[in-house]
């Protein structure tokens, strides 16, 4: 292997309470892949998602981004628990997109996107914002700059979400099914800009129901199923050609 | 209830397709219910005015005592200072109630249990009286010589008791107001901030307390209005403010009635400019909300109308609210 892997996980799980939401998720990304992760409600994709980027715990198993254990330095044989400042600093360095967008209600479009380059990465205001207009005309929304969320459609929200998390610059994007809260017409502008960002060469972990994307742009396709992942492999194989039983029910049920 | 504007259609035709006139309900009914009513406050308002009991011209000569006067200054600055400590102390008590640590949260429930279930009255004269128990206050520095000391009665003066006493009660109100806000904030909000790398601290400050403010503000200026009366208890601790100050001129000459009648004059015109104010904060912050909620008192229209010297049939309230609205933006 050439390339040290991104993210890395295996034997990954994860209970609440009595109810094991993940129990055992090995997965692998490599630096520029986009891979996207389908499967049914409740099979706790997101919670992975969570997993990686330290919003949620996890029980037990090897969770790594860039060679570095989730959540714990290790050190002379033991495992150190985070202080709350690596948590940040780490979180800085993914980028996450939510289902439902989660902009900022109290901030326009522009500061949105330059909030954290100011609060996190401690970059003046005026540079922020510079870059902050840059990143919004990557989306094509350099002319809604100045509008609150609530002014703006579903798709221009989540745009605007795309471009907060690529203003920190981060080397990994994780997307929660970023078009599932979209009016069907507005998917593609959406997916369009999720597309030139993988051509760029960014790498995604795209968690979807939209299997027309997962073929055309995903690296490799992995097929989520009670808190593990049951098949992965390339889109073409896992989406046309499932050997699981599992996979081919879903599969009937959303093609 | 909030009246509904009916809207008529301008012009009618007949079958004839000539326009017809347009005979208007008269709400008779309306009419006598709203004769009866005045009446009514007619009378109290004449037995009143013309009660040989209160001398009407002792309660004009007192209205603009240098002494009234410099009470309503000291009541003023109470529930300022009392308000700005109350506020500021709620939210750190609201902050602790929702923060990890449990010794916080404990110290925060405590606090609020406290403060809510005993009588401010009692509070004040703890304040006051906070000698017996401490005779001297000491600021100094563990295992020194080095520090400060005050004597405790020339410290809990009834000013400060008084800031004390409704300053930390109100917090103790407050923090549930905060939390509420809090609690109302999206989490998702929260977990886009920590997402981006924000820390708990930054993440409170910049994300969730400015939006928790929509909700918390408009209560605000509730608080204040109630402070300013609260403020008459401060009278128990002689805190040298209006109604102490009323009260110890007709202790001297009897006129309890006619001061009492001053002093009530001075809260309601208090009461009225901070009501003019806090329509404004709350169009400022939460004018969808609020505009829900509550439309703008009396006296607000009364200045809004002499303010955009407005037409001379009475202003519909939609029209109202959004003068409202558009002045608070000015604000800003
Ligand atoms: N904070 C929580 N506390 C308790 N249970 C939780 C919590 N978060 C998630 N769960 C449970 O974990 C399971 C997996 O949830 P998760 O959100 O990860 O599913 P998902 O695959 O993302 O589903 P969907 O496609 O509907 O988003 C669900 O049964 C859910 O009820
Ligand atoms: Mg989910």
């Amino acid at each position: 292997m050439s390339l040290p892997l991104h993210v890395q996980a295996q034997g990954v799980t994860k209970s609440f309470g009595s109810h094991q939401v993940l129990t055992g998720v090995n997965f692998t990304v490599a630096p520029g892949e986009v891979s996207c992760i389908i499967g049914p409600s409740g099979s706790g994709k997101s919670t992975f998602l969570r997993c990686l980027n330290a919003l949620e715990t996890y029980d037990a198993g090897t969770l790594a981004v860039n060679g570095q254990q989730v959540g714990y330095d290790y050190r002379d044989g033991k495992y150190y628990e985070w202080s709350n400042k690596q948590f940040a600093a780490f979180r800085s360095k993914l980028g996450m997109v939510f289902q439902r967008f989660n902009l900022f209600g109290h901030l326009s479009a522009e500061e949105n996107v330059a909030c954290a380059l100011v609060e996190v990465r401690g970059i003046n205001r005026s540079a922020a914002r510079t870059r902050a207009l840059e990143e919004l005309r990557k989306v094509g929304l350099a002319n809604h700059s100045h509008k609150r969320p609530h002014q703006l459609s579903g798709g221009q929200q989540q745009r605007v979400a795309i471009a907060r998390a690529l203003a920190m610059d981060p080397e990994v994007m994780l997307f929660d099914e970023p078009t599932s809260a979209l009016d069907p017409e507005l998917v593609d502008e959406v997916l369009e800009t999720m597309k030139l960002l993988a051509q760029e060469g960014m790498t995604m972990i795209v968690v979807t129901h939209e299997m027309g994307f997962a073929r055309e742009v995903g690296d490799t396709v992995n097929f989520f199923d009670n808190g593990a992942i049951v098949e992965s492999g390339k889109p073409n194989d896992v989406l046309s050609n499932p050997q699981m039983d599992r996979t081919k029910a879903f599969l009937a049920k959303v093609l | 209830m909030p009246k509904q504007r009916v809207l008529r259609p301008a012009q009618l035709k007949g079958p004839d397709g000539a326009l017809a006139p347009v005979v208007k309900l008269r709400h008779l009914d309306q009419w006598f219910v709203g004769a009866l009513a005045l009446a009514v406050f007619a009378w109290l308002a004449f037995t009143l005015a013309t009660n040989q009991n209160i001398r009407w011209s002792e309660v004009a000569g007192y209205l603009f005592f240098p002494k009234i006067i410099s009470g309503i200054w000291v009541t003023l600055m109470i529930s300022v200072v009392a308000t700005v400590l109350g506020l500021l102390l709620g939210i750190l008590l609201a902050v602790m109630r929702l923060a990890h640590n449990p010794v916080l949260n404990w110290l925060a429930t405590l606090y609020i249990w406290f403060f809510r279930g005993t009588p401010v009255l009692v509070q004040l004269i703890f304040w006051y009286n906070l000698a017996f128990l401490f005779p001297h206050l000491v600021v100094k520095i563990p295992f020194t010589t080095i520090g400060y000391m005050w004597d405790t009665n020339d410290v809990m003066t009834g000013f400060t008791s008084a800031l004390l006493g409704l300053g930390l009660n109100l917090a103790a109100y407050f923090a549930e107001t905060v939390r509420a806000g809090i609690q109302a904030v999206d989490t998702g909000q929260s977990e886009a901030a920590l997402a981006l790398g924000m820390t708990n601290g930054k993440r409170m400050r910049k994300i969730v307390l400015p939006q928790a403010l929509r909700i918390i503000i408009p209560p605000t200026g509730n608080e204040f209005i109630s402070m300013l009366k609260t403020t008459s208890l401060v009278y128990v601790v002689a805190g040298n403010d209006l109604m102490t100050n009323a009260s110890q001129i007709y202790k001297q000459n009897n006129l309890i009635m006619e001061l009492l009648i001053v002093a009530s004059i001075w809260y309601m015109v208090m009461t009225a400019i901070a009501t003019f104010f806090q329509s404004k904060l709350e169009a400022k912050f939460g004018a969808d909300a609020v505009r829900l909620v509550r439309r703008p008192g009396f006296i607000q229209r009364l200045f809004l109308r002499v303010g955009s010297n407005a037409e001379s049939s009475a202003p519909q309230p939609a029209h109202v609210r959004e003068d409202v609205t558009t002045m608070g933006k000015e604000m800003s």
